[in-house]
């Protein structure tokens, strides 16, 4: 089957089995492999990738529910720059480490700053609650969470 | 590799029920359970896949004769920001929050967590204890299942090989009061180690409670009802000798078991401690 959709502004076709996991139509026939795999099983929150604007697991969406949606990945993040400022943020504030985490981590954060909540400590830790973190103790992803979201909201307001 | 069994993705109510007529299809919403499923280590992976995402007529909330529909695809995200659901049965927002995290809600489905049937399915307690009439379609006819017949056993439920479920309707009773409580590891993320769900009615003020129903889920191969328990409450209001009494005929009337997630002991223990707080709470002692 084939199988189209929108993945970081550009249309994408793809020719795959339509129960293929959408992180392995990403990694595999799109070469975006900044989505990582962690658990496979939806625990763990590293595949993360935004779904029509919404923050999803993408080990547990086939790509037959992907027909005629916007994807977006890690890669999409930044368009005119290496990082966009959550990104930068995550730098400032040593909200990275491994790495493993990282990708879903932004993309579960930039669903949440997008969404427009009010930023707070608790509604920070509930929107990244999907996310496993072994290495930062999630304090400093907080941080930057927290410091890309004032930021956005100031440079709203001028 | 996961397995990828053959899946075929109908956009209309009638072209599902032809195929369901024709070969058995194990039915795919969100996917946040299958998808587990098919990685082919819980069991065989179903053989064909029927996926009802795109039938947008099982989306969606409404209150009609006097009761709350919910469609079968409605997601747990849909719920909890639904004000519908927030004016009408607050308990049933509390109860999404409380299943996986952002990603799982914005998928996750109620009426894949009906049909999928775990006994630890976070929303079923809620769904015994409120009296849900489940609303079942295939080519032929619909027919309305309640939802003491509804999950047979483990991991089974009424739902026919050619049929869809297509919503959950929850009956609307006046001064119903309904609670919701859930145990797991942590707040996000975790599967129950014990879920109540409690409903009652009764007047204002420190009246006796009626038409008590207690439901518990990850105590028993399904979710149940506490009938036991349930009679304790029943004509008592709460106070302190009505909570000793429901906690320790709980505690004498569930049979849970040990597993990974948990032992017998501290879900018999956890259970009646819940509800003997949930009945603190509202007898205001």
């Amino acid at each position: 089957m084939s199988y189209r959709f929108v993945v970081n502004g550009e249309p994408v076709a793809v020719e795959v089995p339509g129960m293929r996991r959408l992180l392995d139509v990403l990694r595999e026939e799109l070469h975006l492999t900044g989505t990582k795999e962690g658990c496979g099983e939806g625990e763990c929150g590293a595949c993360s990738v935004l779904l029509d604007g919404v923050v999803v697991d993408s080990c547990l969406v086939p790509i037959c529910q992907v027909d005629g949606t916007v994807v977006q990945t890690v890669e999409g993040l930044a368009r005119d720059a290496p990082l966009n400022d959550l990104q930068s943020a995550f730098l400032e504030t040593g909200g990275a480490q491994c790495g493993i985490c990282t990708p879903g981590m932004l993309m579960a954060a930039e669903a949440y700053l997008v969404a427009g909540s009010p930023i707070s400590d608790g509604a920070i830790r509930e929107a990244i609650a999907g996310n496993l973190c072994r290495c930062t103790g999630y304090t400093k992803i907080v941080e930057a969470i927290a410091l890309a979201g004032e930021r956005r909201r100031r440079d709203a307001s001028v | 590799m996961p397995h990828e069994p053959p899946v075929v993705s109908p956009r209309t109510l009638p072209e599902a029920y032809a195929l369901l007529a024709a070969a058995p299809h194990r039915p795919l919403a969100g996917g946040t359970d299958l998808l587990v499923q098919i990685s082919g280590e819980l069991g065989e992976p179903p053989e064909r896949v029927l996926d009802i995402w795109h039938l947008d007529e099982l989306r969606g909330i409404r209150v009609e004769s006097n009761a709350l529909v919910i469609g079968a695809l409605t997601t747990y995200a849909e719920i909890r920001r639904s004000p519908v659901v927030a004016e009408f049965l607050p308990a049933l927002a509390e109860a999404a929050a409380t299943i996986g995290a952002a990603q799982i809600q914005n998928r996750g489905t109620i009426g894949g967590n009906a049909a999928n049937a775990s006994p630890a399915g976070d929303m079923l307690p809620l769904l015994l204890a409120c009296d849900a009439q489940f609303v079942l379609g295939s080519a032929h006819r619909q027919r309305w299942v309640a939802a003491r017949e509804f999950w047979p056993a483990y991991r089974r439920t009424a739902i026919a090989g050619d049929e869809l479920l297509l919503r959950i309707s929850l009956p609307l009773p006046s001064r119903r009061q309904v609670r919701y409580r859930k145990v797991g590891t942590r707040r996000a993320q975790a599967i129950s180690k014990v879920v109540i769900g409690l409903a009652w009615r009764a007047e204002e003020g420190a009246t006796p409670w009626r038409e008590v129903r207690l439901a518990l889920g990850s105590v028993a191969a399904t979710t149940i009802r506490a009938p036991r328990t349930e009679a304790v409450l029943e004509g008592s209001t709460p106070d302190e000798a009505t909570a000793d009494r429901a906690a320790a005929t709980l505690a004498d009337e569930i049979k849970p078991i040990d597993d990974v997630r948990s032992t017998a002991d501290y879900r018999r223990a956890v259970a009646s401690r819940v509800l003997h707080r949930l009945i603190r709470d509202e007898g205001g002692w």
